[in-house]
């Protein structure tokens, strides 16, 4: 059977994607950044996942605001990096794992969330920052990324409790998947930070080391911050958090914290990055 | 019909993109959306106020993006992450787009930001904020 072997977020900030592209990672600043995910890039290659879901949002990629789906799960074969106005990001083609995807579609929408399926799809900087923060820049990503693309720029969002319920659908789709499967659950964006009008540059680090505490000990704490309150304490954009509920609600209630990073800023925005161990999949 | 007030309006400096915005400000968000071609993005250099009448769009929202007003767009119902394309065609960064709707030099908003952001004490609402202070 398919089991989840833990779980890890980060923020996806493009400024991120575009100082690798650009190869500025050595530069102080950046450095600052990166270095927080070396121990990652250890972790994960220890861990060796077989498939990863990449749960993160498009911005005006792959979907506009002709057609605004709240959870959309990828089930093609592969997700092509999308042009976001500076031509394709140079990096991997994400090639899926439709029978999973499928798999998980049929079992979640019986448990009554109204996924949309998408077989055609581009995935932006949200998805593959990510990506690069935790595979590196390799030629081909090592595993199958299965991407779950949640709305969070059309207010509003599903409520962290629907996210972190929609968590629990999940594991319970993947534990009834009979191939036998090492499954990585990775939520991206935040943490707080707000890219827009006057009260752009809004960071809270203080809400943001209680979200990465709460996370790793006392979820169901998180899934009672109301939208209202994350706009308010984390920045309009700081709302992305809900998708670190999703991950969350995917791992057993206990968990091990096998490692955190926080920093301020990348661009406009607070970098939070958290990995938590199922410890049934020891 | 006024815009119905909502609870977040009360969150200084901000617009949140919600359902009666984004239907208000379609024009807008497609409008930024037909940027990501060249050829459109050529064509809107060569005369902008021709090009955006193939958008529906109301002479405010069109006075709002020709005079590169982000805060004003946003409140007419544009989105960020799309009057970032616009930002993009004019060649600008996104942290000089933050610094213009801040209402900040640039250099004064990078170096805000390397020192920790803006901070929330002050800024989560608008009844807390002390009178006479500059908003944002």
């Amino acid at each position: 059977m398919a089991r989840i072997i833990g779980g890890a977020t980060t923020s996806h900030v493009p400024a991120i994607g575009a100082a690798i592209d650009l190869k500025k990672t050595d530069q102080p600043y950046w450095q600052r950044v990166f270095s927080g995910f070396d121990k990652s890039k250890d972790w994960i290659a220890k861990a060796k996942p077989d498939v990863v879901i990449g749960i993160y949002n498009d911005h005006a990629s792959a979907f506009s605001v002709e057609l605004v789906p709240t959870f959309a799960l990828g089930c093609a074969a592969e997700f092509p990096p999308a042009d976001e106005g500076w031509g394709p990001r140079p990096v991997p083609v994400v090639k899926g794992h439709p029978e999973l995807a499928a798999h998980i579609a049929q079992s979640v929408i019986l448990d009554e969330f109204d996924l949309t399926v998408v077989n055609k799809m581009e995935v932006d900087h949200g998805l593959t920052v990510p990506l690069n923060l935790l595979f590196g820049s390799p030629k081909e990503w090592p595993c199958p990324v299965i991407p779950l693309a949640v709305n969070v720029v059309l207010y509003p969002p599903p409520t962290g409790n629907r996210c972190f319920q929609f968590g629990r659908a999940l594991r319970k789709a993947i534990r009834s998947y009979p191939e036998d499967l090492r499954v990585l659950v990775l939520g991206t964006g935040g943490m707080s930070h707000q890219i827009s009008g006057p009260r752009a540059g809004l960071i809270n680090s203080r809400f943001d080391k209680a979200f990465l505490d709460n996370l790793s000990r006392d979820p169901k704490k998180l899934t009672r911050i109301s939208h209202l309150e994350y706009m308010r304490e984390a920045g309009a954009e700081g709302i992305e958090l809900v998708m670190w509920l999703i991950m969350r609600g995917a791992l057993d209630d206990k968990v091990d914290e096998v490692y955190r990073f926080y920093t301020v800023p990348a661009s406009n925005t607070a970098v939070g990055h958290i990995i938590l161990a199922n410890r049934s999949s020891k | 019909m006024p815009r119905k007030q909502q609870d977040y309006d009360d969150i200084p400096g901000t617009f949140v993109f919600d359902a009666e915005r984004s239907r208000q400000g379609y024009g807008i968000n497609m409008f930024c959306m037909s940027l990501m071609k060249d050829e459109n993005r050529k064509a809107f250099r060569a005369n902008e106020a021709q090009y955006l009448k193939r958008f529906p769009l109301t002479p405010e929202q069109a006075e709002a993006i020709l005079k590169r007003d982000y805060n004003r767009m946003l409140e007419l119902g544009g989105n960020i992450y799309y009057t970032a394309k616009l930002g993009a065609t004019d060649g600008h960064s996104f942290q000089h787009l933050a610094a213009v709707m801040t209402g900040m030099s640039q250099e004064d908003y990078a170096a805000m930001m390397l020192a920790g952001g803006r901070k929330v004490d002050g800024n989560r609402s608008k009844t807390e904020k002390p009178k006479g202070k500059k908003r944002g």
